[in-house]
């Protein structure tokens, strides 16, 4: 359902989005709150309308998945910031908008004279949010990126994968994800800044910062405390044991993913008074069905400590809980998981994810219409439920140059005459 | 621009307060950025109920105690106060009614049910404060059947569909190292966060905050989804290989595990990389000279590289490659990350001393720089720290009446 509301959080403020297929998400989480944002693109068509997949495998430039997925909730016009026409348009809006947001080569705004410094000069309040690789200083800042060299400076690469195999990255690019999302968070607080200064400043938000973040709390830790690195171990957690030097650190490993019938399932062992029923739940039904171990079927999960527990009586516990997962489908062990109150997840694909009950009952999936293509399709919907002005779907991606008219015209004022010159002129 | 070094005068959120319930990863994640730039921030724990991190090894010297793990830090590096409150005690829930009285915003990070049954949930709280901000952040959301499972972030990279993403097409999915997704949730809460406060800045209402992390989490791979909405295709996990680059993978370098990312996408950057690994005769290889003819020989193409790669070390391959415009990146280790020199130019390691576990360089800032605003870190705090300070100075709990809350367990 398209939202009826038309009051968002952000509902007062433009963003003028120049942001590559790096940077659109950006854009699109301030749209889903409301901020007025509009996609510019160059005349003809955004080149990341090529990147797939795309509608029924048709890869059509107003047919990309990639594109509607990210540009949701936005206007869209085409504009050409390299002649000196776009030049003076974009100035003309950037004196009306709150938020600029883009994804170049840091550098390229200023050689344009668009940087940061001279739109503050058109409209002292602007906001400039650049999303990069790595940033707009530093001895990487003028390195060639891409998601998997970001993934894999970052750090992540190295924990990630099978130990017998090259470090890896996820299938799907997300390391510009996290500069996308946090220059979201930043622009926002330079706009409640701004509401007691009056001036504007400018975001820089580089990926490879976020994905090192995301390498959490243990990677940096145990580098740090006891010179040790940690290294990719599948879906095996080797939890770090006691030590403060290199020499004498211990780990105790568990599987944290097992194969099951039909694919696999994630569990942790946790025993904080949280987690704890939820694995003495696991036992149970373990020692039900007749797979426990000796050690397993006496193992009292209270009084365990990680810091002096051996590897063999770990083996011995998990290996239960191996050998009973490989019996059961994703689904048993769902159900059984579900009447027993425990904690633990199968691995899905997007299938999965359309199918899992929970985000139907919470209404997650939002039907949006695509008259252009008389169907409508099933989106992810909210990022998170919000009262009083409710973040939602409003409208789908942009078409090619779609607002045009309604932007040029309407509020900048161009005649028809000058929309088709600066047309003609591949301007806009 | 000079990142992080911006001026502070009167930071935005100076005045904001913030009521802390959250612990683990993503809520303290999300509150951080707050007090990064300015808000109170009063942490609420009980000693029956410590953060959870607290009792996460390794431990200082090997001793566990809630002072001395070394990963609780991690996700405690803005500013804040910390008390201990006896929810469950009558007198606690006087307390708590006017700590939140003093909050402009609630923050908690538990299924469903702990805030409600401590009389916390939403609706209470705005009726001892009208404009209240509430963020409530669980793995599945506050409604629905599985409301009131506990989550965490080593199950949310499986639900999310990046598990099944990552891995080798001839094996079961490697999936993603550690908590992953405790670090994209937290960013989808600041979002949400700071655009309610500044609602409430303009129109003076406060805002409900729901978030399901996996609702959040699921926005980073809606492509994927919409995929199978509309195609019904089932993405999988392809190693490092893309559909319109090669080679593009992970190369093994000279040394022990060391490992190279090389990227390349274009003819220019073909025939760079051609000439990097002293083959320009590869450029006009019929078997490598097109897109398509080196995506069809791949597996031998990959063994071309490697051959060159195997040879030298990890950062003269990326610095060659970088050099013939090809993007290309260091497999770095914690090690390597450690002593990353961009990473150092962003002050990522922040170094801060606790008393109990000492001086580490562990602690992250924003994952931003603003030019016109720094941010300011906090040490991990202890249990129960500012008790005195939140309860006598800030509430004016008379002295005695302190000492009496200590001795009945209250606080």
């Amino acid at each position: 359902m398209i939202s009826d509301s038309t009051e968002g959080l952000l509902s007062p403020y433009r963003v003028l989005d120049l942001t590559t297929e790096r940077g659109f998400l950006c854009g699109k989480l301030l749209g889903d709150l409301g901020a007025d944002v509009i996609k510019v693109e160059r005349p003809g068509g955004d080149p990341a309308r090529a990147v797939g997949p795309f509608y029924h495998d048709e890869p059509d430039p107003e047919k990309s998945l990639y594109w509607w997925a990210f540009n949701i909730n936005k206007r869209g016009i085409t504009l050409d910031i390299e002649k000196v026409d776009g030049r003076e348009i974009f100035k003309k809006l950037v004196k009306k908008a709150d938020i600029v947001l883009e994804s170049f080569e840091p550098g390229y705004l200023q050689k344009l004279g668009l940087g940061y410094d001279k739109l503050s000069d058109i409209n002292p309040g602007i906001i400039v949010a650049s999303i990069t690789g790595f940033g707009q200083i530093g001895p990487y800042r003028d390195y060639k990126s891409s998601d998997l060299t970001i993934w894999s400076l970052a750090g992540e690469a190295y924990v990630t994968g099978d130990p017998d195999r090259a470090p890896l990255s996820p299938s799907f690019p997300v390391s510009y994800f996290f500069a996308a999302t946090s220059a979201a968070a930043g622009a926002l607080i330079a706009l409640y800044h701004r509401a007691f200064t009056g001036v504007g400043q400018q975001i820089d938000a580089p990926a490879q910062l976020g994905v090192a973040w995301a390498c959490g709390p243990e990677m940096p830790g145990l580098w740090e405390v006891d010179r040790a690195i940690v290294k990719r171990s599948g879906g095996i957690w080797r939890r770090a044991q006691t030590g403060a030097t290199c020499d004498d650190i211990k780990y105790v490993s568990i599987p944290i993913v097992f194969p099951c019938k039909d694919g696999n399932v994630r569990f942790v062992p946790f025993i904080d008074p949280g987690m704890l029923p939820s694995t003495v739940g696991m036992t149970k039904w373990v020692i039900e069905e007749g797979f426990a171990s000796e050690t397993l079927k006496s193992f009292d999960w209270s009084a365990l400590d990680w810091q002096t527990v051996t590897q063999e009586t770990m083996d011995e516990v998990m290996g239960s809980f191996s050998r009973f997962f490989l019996t059961h489908t994703k689904a048993e062990i769902w159900e059984g998981a579900q009447q027993r109150g425990i904690t633990l997840c199968p691995l899905l694909t997007a299938k999965g994810m359309a199918e899992y009950e929970q985000l139907s009952i919470r209404e997650y999936w939002e039907e949006v219409e695509h008259p252009e293509l008389e169907t409508s399709i099933k989106y992810p919907g909210a990022f998170a439920k919000i009262s009083e002005a409710p973040c939602a779907i409003k409208r789908r991606a942009p078409l090619i140059g779609e607002h045009n008219e309604e932007i040029y015209m309407t509020e900048l004022g161009f005649s028809r005459e000058e929309l088709l010159a600066l047309r003609q002129g591949r301007i806009i | 621009m000079d990142p992080g070094k911006g001026h502070m005068e009167k930071p935005p959120f100076d005045g904001i307060n913030v009521l802390d319930f959250t612990w683990a990863g993503v809520g303290p994640h999300s509150v951080n950025y707050l007090g990064f730039y300015g808000a109170t921030i009063i942490k609420v724990e009980s000693h029956k109920r410590p953060d959870v991190l607290r009792t996460l090894a390794p431990f200082k010297d090997g001793i566990p105690g809630v002072e001395r793990g070394y990963y609780f830090g991690a996700t405690q590096v803005a500013p804040r106060y910390d008390i201990t409150l006896n929810l469950d005690h009558p007198k606690g829930k006087d307390l708590i009614k006017k700590l939140v009285s003093w909050a402009d915003v609630v923050a908690e990070s538990w299924a469903t049910g702990a805030m409600e049954k401590a009389g916390l949930d939403y609706e209470n709280l705005k009726k001892i404060k009208p404009n209240i901000i509430m963020l409530r952040t669980c793995m599945h959301g506050h409604t629905g059947p599985l409301s009131k499972q506990h989550g965490h972030g080593f199950l949310l990279t499986g639900l999310s569909g990046l598990d099944e993403l990552t891995g080798w097409p001839d094996r079961p999915p490697s999936g993603l190292y550690g908590a992953f997704t405790d670090h994209i949730a937290p960013l989808f809460n600041v979002v949400s966060l700071v655009a309610a406060i500044d609602y409430r800045r303009r129109t003076g209402k406060g805002v409900y905050i729901d978030q399901s992390q996996h609702e959040s989490v699921l926005q980073w791979v809606s492509p994927v989804i919409l995929d199978y909405f509309v195609n019904n295709r089932e993405e999988r996990a392809n190693g490092n290989r893309i559909a319109y680059a090669a080679p593009h993978g992970v190369y093994r370098c000279k040394g022990d595990d060391r490992w190279c990312a090389i990227a390349v996408f274009t003819d220019a950057e073909w025939a760079g990389f051609c000439e990097t690994i002293e083959k320009p005769g590869l450029a006009e290889d019929s078997r490598f000279s097109t897109l398509l003819s080196r995506k069809k020989n791949e597996d031998e193409l990959d063994k071309i590289v490697e051959e060159w790669t195997v040879n030298h070390r990890d950062e003269e391959v990326m610095k060659r490659m970088q050099a013939a415009g090809v993007a290309a990146g260091v497999v770095e280790t914690s090690e390597d990350q450690a002593k990353d020199p961009q990473l150092e130019q962003y002050d990522f390691f922040h170094e801060m001393e606790h008393p109990e576990t000492g001086k580490l360089r562990t602690y992250h800032g924003p994952l931003f720089r603003m030019s016109k605003l720094s941010y300011e870190m906090g040490r991990p705090p202890m249990l129960g720290e500012h008790n005195d300070y939140v309860y006598t100075k800030l509430l004016g709990i008379p002295d005695e009446e302190f000492v009496r809350l200590m001795e009945e367990e209250v606080i």
